[in-house]
């Protein structure tokens, strides 16, 4: 029988106290060189557009000039965009978690249906314009117009707020619904009156944080149509119209320097928008969950 | 002075979930306006039996059972009965107080509002929290949130809840395990009030509790693949002081369970 020095064990713990050093330093670096990026990128973009981003960049139309160009149409089509996705998705998303948490049970079609969910989260953003293409602008005649746009993004974040709004039904405590049928609440009643508004604050964040995915999405946008160059206001849900990251996305392409700078001019904008939504969220989770 | 007026009755009830039997072949009587205990070790179906009685079973989707239940005399597990129906008649109280994230008063008030009670809400509520033996604590905050209650408050606002919507029987599961021992005798001497009015069940783990409060204990026990079967039905005084049999003597006693 081997005999263990006890110098043995001091080796050992000398190696212990390295490796734990040497992994702190890792991950100080993984992130160190995270963030670094997206500084810099910061940096780059605001160097580059914060002298251009004023008011008349934010009230005009785009433009062949540079200097006169701005993005009243294209942040008007997201914000319109996103509002419709937002409501079709926040419908749909919670009535098929209420249907999978409450109603289901364990029946295979719903085991299926949660499975396609999950795959769906993952699916890339243009197969959803594809998919839009086909349906909303062709077969049920929308055209490329902001209702098609904007029920494709609800499609693209659906899976999402789905499976978030599952999590939120999940976390309302069962003594919750059991109080509620013990009373003679009907199962409509206990969901409506019980676990919803339980879980309305866990749904909302799901809601607001994937909307604000879906600002900034471009290739779906990009399949059904969405115009670049858009002198106009939207002026109904059946208007044409252009979305900021499609904006954007012309302006690189442009040679002139002053299309750069309205370029980054626009990311600013984009990411203020993205921001303050997110922001929203906080506050509005904070919010509710005092409230209650 | 066993008084032939049954409110509640299982009949060779056998309660499973799934192949597993958990209440083997209990037939037993609840009289009106007393209070019966039920008693046991863990495990026993003690929990189960009473949950048949408002049909909260149904909400387990291995739940099955052979016998009957007699609700004043009808089935309750007759198809044509509807369990919501069932359940404001026959109000449950739960081990751990429950009560919804809402205020005092929309707590006591949900009850009333889902069953479509159309007369005055406020006095409602107030009788149910004066029944409940709570009012003089909440009056002054009713608009404030139910879960900023103590324990033992938040119990005694699920039974002034249950009240509300008027039932006849109360099903108590150890209503007063969380709770510390003044709060459980304030619930005990409200059960003895209750009863003048209600028909009460309760589940206890705790045999001086059962001694004090009811009129009547059965005592579930399992004996092999024979889980949750009634040892003895009777009056308290009895089964306390002198059990009929052998294993309920032991169980009182704490030689075993
Ligand atoms: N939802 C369920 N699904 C499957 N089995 C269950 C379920 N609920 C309870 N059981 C089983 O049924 C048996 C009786 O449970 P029950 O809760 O009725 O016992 P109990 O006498 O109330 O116990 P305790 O005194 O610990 O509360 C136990 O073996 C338990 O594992
Ligand atoms: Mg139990």
């Amino acid at each position: 029988m081997a005999v263990i020095a006890p110098t043995d064990f001091r080796k050992r713990k000398e190696r212990r106290k390295w490796q734990g050093r040497a992994f702190f330093v890792l991950c100080l670096l993984a992130i160190t060189v995270a963030l670094g990026m997206l500084l810099v990128l910061l940096i780059y973009i605001g160097m580059k557009g914060w002298s251009h981003v004023n008011w008349s960049f934010i009230s005009s139309f785009p433009s062949r000039h540079p200097d006169e160009a701005g993005i009243q149409s294209a942040l008007l089509g997201s914000v319109y965009l996103v509002i419709i996705a937002g409501i079709v998705s926040f419908v749909l998303g919670v009535g098929a978690a209420v249907y999978l948490e409450e109603y289901a049970g364990r029946n295979r079609f719903a085991r299926i249906a949660q499975i396609n969910i999950a795959n769906l989260a993952g699916v890339p953003s243009i197969v959803y314009g594809i998919l839009g293409l086909e349906i909303f602008v062709r077969s049920m005649g929308l055209g490329k117009s902001l209702l098609a746009g904007g029920f494709t993004l609800a499609l693209l974040i659906l899976p999402i707020i789905i499976i978030s709004a599952q999590e939120a039904i999940r976390a309302v405590p069962p003594s919750i619904r059991e109080g509620g049928y013990a009373l003679g609440a009907s199962r409509w009643q206990t969901i409506w009156n019980l676990v919803l508004p339980q879980a309305f604050s866990g749904i909302l964040t799901g809601v607001i944080l994937s909307v604000s995915r879906a600002i900034g999405e471009t290739a779906p946008l990009i399949v059904i149509g969405a115009l670049t160059f858009v002198p106009f206001s939207p002026d109904g849900p059946l208007s044409r119209f252009s979305a900021l990251p499609i904006q954007i996305f012309n302006w690189t392409a442009r040679p002139q320097a002053g299309f750069q700078e309205a370029a980054a001019a626009g990311i600013i904008v984009l990411l203020i928008v993205l921001l303050g939504m997110n922001a929203l969220a906080v506050i509005l989770r904070n919010r509710l969950e005092n409230r209650s | 002075m066993l008084q032939a007026d049954p409110i509640l009755q299982t009949k060779d009830l056998s309660v499973y979930y799934g192949a597993n039997r958990v209440v083997t072949e209990v037939s037993l009587d609840v009289l009106r306006n007393r209070i019966t205990a039920i008693i046991g070790p863990s495990g026993t179906g003690k929990s189960t039996l009473l949950r048949c009685f408002n049909r909260m079973n149904d909400l387990i989707p291995t739940f099955h059972l052979s016998g009957e239940v007699l609700f004043e005399g009808n089935n309750l597990y007759e198809p044509t009965v509807d369990a919501t129906d069932i359940r404001y008649q026959i109000g449950m109280v739960f081990q751990r107080p429950n009560p919804f994230p809402k205020s005092i008063f929309d707590n006591v008030a949900f009850g009333p509002r889902i069953n479509g009670y159309n007369g005055n809400l406020a006095d409602l509520v107030e009788w149910s929290l004066q029944r409940a033996a709570i009012w003089d604590e909440v009056k002054d905050r009713l608009k404030s949130s139910a879960l900023s209650l103590s324990g033992g408050q938040q119990q005694r606002l699920c039974i002034a809840r249950t009240l509300a919507v008027e039932p006849t029987v109360i099903l108590m599961d150890e209503p007063c395990s969380s709770l510390d021992p003044i709060a459980t005798l304030a619930i005990e001497e409200l059960m003895r009030e209750l009863s003048e009015e209600y028909s009460i069940v309760i589940v206890t783990h705790n045999m001086q509790q059962a001694a004090r409060v009811s009129n009547y204990t059965a005592f579930l026990m399992a004996e092999g693949d024979r889980v949750g079967q009634l040892v003895e039905f009777g009056e308290s005084r009895q089964i306390f002081t002198n059990p009929q049999d052998e294993r309920t003597e032991a169980y009182i006693t704490g030689r075993f369970g």
